[in-house]
């Protein structure tokens, strides 16, 4: 409970609203996590800061057995997203994505790692922290297959950063691109050079740049379909209010309806003629 | 020949133009779909597997990831974009992706019986200002809390209206209907609350909350022990329970009946002081300084802005005044109401008043 004013205003930046905060993510390292796994884990925080937590300590858990202490993870840091890594001879270089409703588990997502460039091994330059990057998904198994539906949703929720108005244009440089082929996923990050195209809109050159892992996709634990549609329900408040009684034509002309009552046409006040008046002699 | 170079020169702008624009431009089977508030765009394109296996994957990759950025840069580039500080920005649309909230939909508080009361009526909320003009003081004072304006438990001065007891307390009923209405306040409020939860509130003692505080337990236990026939007097405590000392007593007092001769001795440097012909403030000390304090001013005011002169006059004045009229208490504090007044006294430019205990 709280005792002092700022306290109080922290707990109530942790309660439910209608415009959410971002999601905050969380980093667990599993049981026996060897170098590869671990450095994977360091390179997503890095991408997710300011809105992760890594935790350094290893935790002997397994999420798709029991997740009752990620939710109390979830709970007690106000994380919605996790990620969990771990490693053994049956699952090797094992990361799970996952996501909390209401601090429970959502979904879960495992994906092996194939292959990971990691951040250090990439001589370029860092972007600076927060920078909201360029989501990008390719394939066509993100439409067509369910599973993989799930994980667009997530990854989009993991790596999409704060909900913003307007953005700085010159600052679009980090792409984080997603490939579905061939039964694998490839996700690539890359800086977009923005270069002169003699038009207003630039010509993009891209440069390799931060992780790139290759991942097959091995469990998956989804919700129910009646979760997930409690979990997307969005409050009325947000709905945009429709404007009554004003239309648009095909020309942008902005037309308005007024509503009148019956009027008595015999007393219809017209235009006055001073000269007709009846006057009192009359 | 000039219209050959004109016919030319319009031909060549024509080839550059359409090189300028294949250079953003992308050719796709499917167009993409984009969601320019949440900067994503998704390709449904079935990438070109053989392509894919036959290059170099990263090669590929990076290719493929070229084009797709380049049409949704393309994209944000069509958003309408304004200048904030030296920077151009583009203003982005609401996202269009559908993703799950994080917490559920916070529920509506549950409104109090004023807002029910409001919302039948049509009494619309009137904003008010912050600060309300105070004409006994001459200032903006807020309108209510602390050192607030027009309070009328704070008046120095009040008329016993005719019809009233002569004997009464005016300004202590005025005190007791202040608290009789925040105590009405914060009755209503739990009400409030307690109607907007569906649980009881009680009329007297202590609500029951689900997580107490060390406070709150304490006083629950004391409340408790207490409400026996005997006033706690014969309860045990626990094994290891201590008995809080001095509980709500915030004043010592002296018992009616106690120790005599301290008592007597009391009474007795009483008499003393009363009688001793010595005043308690050497006079001519007092007068030699106030005398010297004002000559100090004079020449002070003559140098110096007459801005400084008020701090100096309210000083000072303030101080003589009360330490002459300040009677003894018990034995102990230093005579007279200058504290700095002995050793300080002589060279102190702004003398600074400290009331000592009285």
């Amino acid at each position: 409970k709280p005792k002092t004013k700022r306290s109080k205003r922290f707990l109530q930046g942790r309660e439910p609203k209608l415009n959410e905060n971002i999601k905050n993510a969380m980093l667990i390292k599993g049981g026996n996590a060897n170098q590869t796994v671990t450095q994977a884990l360091k390179d997503i925080y890095s991408l997710k800061k300011p809105n992760a937590v890594m935790y350094k300590k290893k935790n002997i858990t397994r999420p798709f057995e029991d997740q009752t202490s990620l939710e109390f993870f979830s709970k007690k840091s106000d994380c919605s997203l996790f990620l969990f890594g771990s490693h053994n001879k049956k699952r090797p270089d094992n990361l799970v994505f996952g996501r909390m409703f209401d601090f429970h588990v959502l979904d879960m997502i495992e994906l092996g790692i194939e292959k990971f460039v990691s951040l250090k091994d990439v001589k370029n330059s860092k972007f600076p922290e927060g920078t909201k990057p360029l989501l990008i998904f390719a394939g066509d198994a993100f439409e067509t297959d369910n599973e993989h539906k799930k994980l667009k949703s997530l990854l989009i929720d993991f790596f999409r950063g704060p909900t913003v108005s307007c953005v700085r244009l010159a600052g679009l440089e980090h792409v984080l691109h997603i490939t579905a082929l061939d039964g694998k996923i490839y996700f690539r990050s890359y800086k977009a050079l923005l270069k002169k195209s003699g038009c207003r809109t630039p010509r993009i050159e891209l440069e390799d740049m931060g992780p790139s892992f290759d991942f097959t996709m091995r469990r998956t634990h989804l919700a129910s379909d009646d979760l997930y549609k409690t979990a997307h329900r969005q409050p009325k408040a947000l709905k945009p209010k429709k404007k009554k009684n004003v239309s648009h034509d095909v020309f942008g002309t902005k037309y308005g309806r007024l509503h009148m009552q019956k009027q008595d046409l015999a007393r219809l006040q017209t235009r006055k003629m001073k000269g007709l008046k009846k006057r009192k002699g009359e | 020949m000039a219209a050959c170079s004109i016919e030319d020169v319009l031909a060549k702008a024509e080839r550059e133009e359409v090189e300028k624009l294949k250079s953003i431009s992308v050719h796709k089977e499917q167009e993409l779909e984009f969601d320019p508030g949440n900067l994503f765009a998704f390709d449904k394109n079935p990438p070109n597997i053989r392509e894919f296996r036959k290059l170099n994957k990263d090669e590929f990759l990076r290719s493929l990831a070229r084009d797709n950025t380049q049409l949704l840069i393309n994209e944000l580039w069509k958003l309408p974009t304004e200048r904030v500080e030296e920077v151009i920005v583009a203003k982005l649309p609401e996202p269009t992706t559908r993703l799950p909230r994080e917490k559920p939909v916070p529920k509506p508080r549950p409104s109090t019986k004023w807002e029910e009361f409001a919302k039948l009526k049509g009494i619309q909320k009137k904003k008010k200002t912050n600060l309300v003009w105070d004409d006994v003081h001459k200032e903006w004072k807020r309108r209510w809390g602390y050192k607030r304006a027009n309070d009328d438990t704070k008046e120095w001065l009040i008329e016993v209206p005719e019809t009233a007891d002569p004997n009464e307390d005016q300004f202590s009923k005025r005190i007791k209907a202040k608290k009789e209405r925040v105590a009405k306040n914060e009755l209503n409020r739990l009400r409030n609350i307690a109607r907007g939860q569906k649980i009881k509130v009680p009329g007297v003692g202590l609500a029951p909350t689900e997580q107490q505080s060390k406070t709150e337990l304490g006083k629950a236990i004391h409340v408790a022990k207490h409400s026996t026939a005997s006033v706690g007097k014969f309860q045990g405590n626990l094994p290891k329970e201590k008995t809080p000392k001095n509980m709500g007593k915030k004043r010592k007092f002296e018992p009616l009946i106690g120790d005599f001769s301290a008592e007597k001795q009391k009474q007795l440097d009483l008499l003393n002081i009363m009688d001793s012909k010595k005043p308690r403030i050497d006079i001519t000390k007092a007068v030699n300084k106030q005398m010297r304090e004002e000559d100090r001013q004079s020449g002070f005011q003559k140098r110096k802005s007459p801005g400084k002169k008020g701090r100096k006059g309210n000083f000072s004045g303030k101080g003589k005044a009360k330490g002459k009229g300040k009677k003894g208490g018990p034995g102990g504090g230093s005579g007279g109401g200058n504290s700095k007044g002995g050793p300080g006294g002589g060279k102190n430019r702004k003398p600074r008043m400290k009331q000592g205990k009285r």
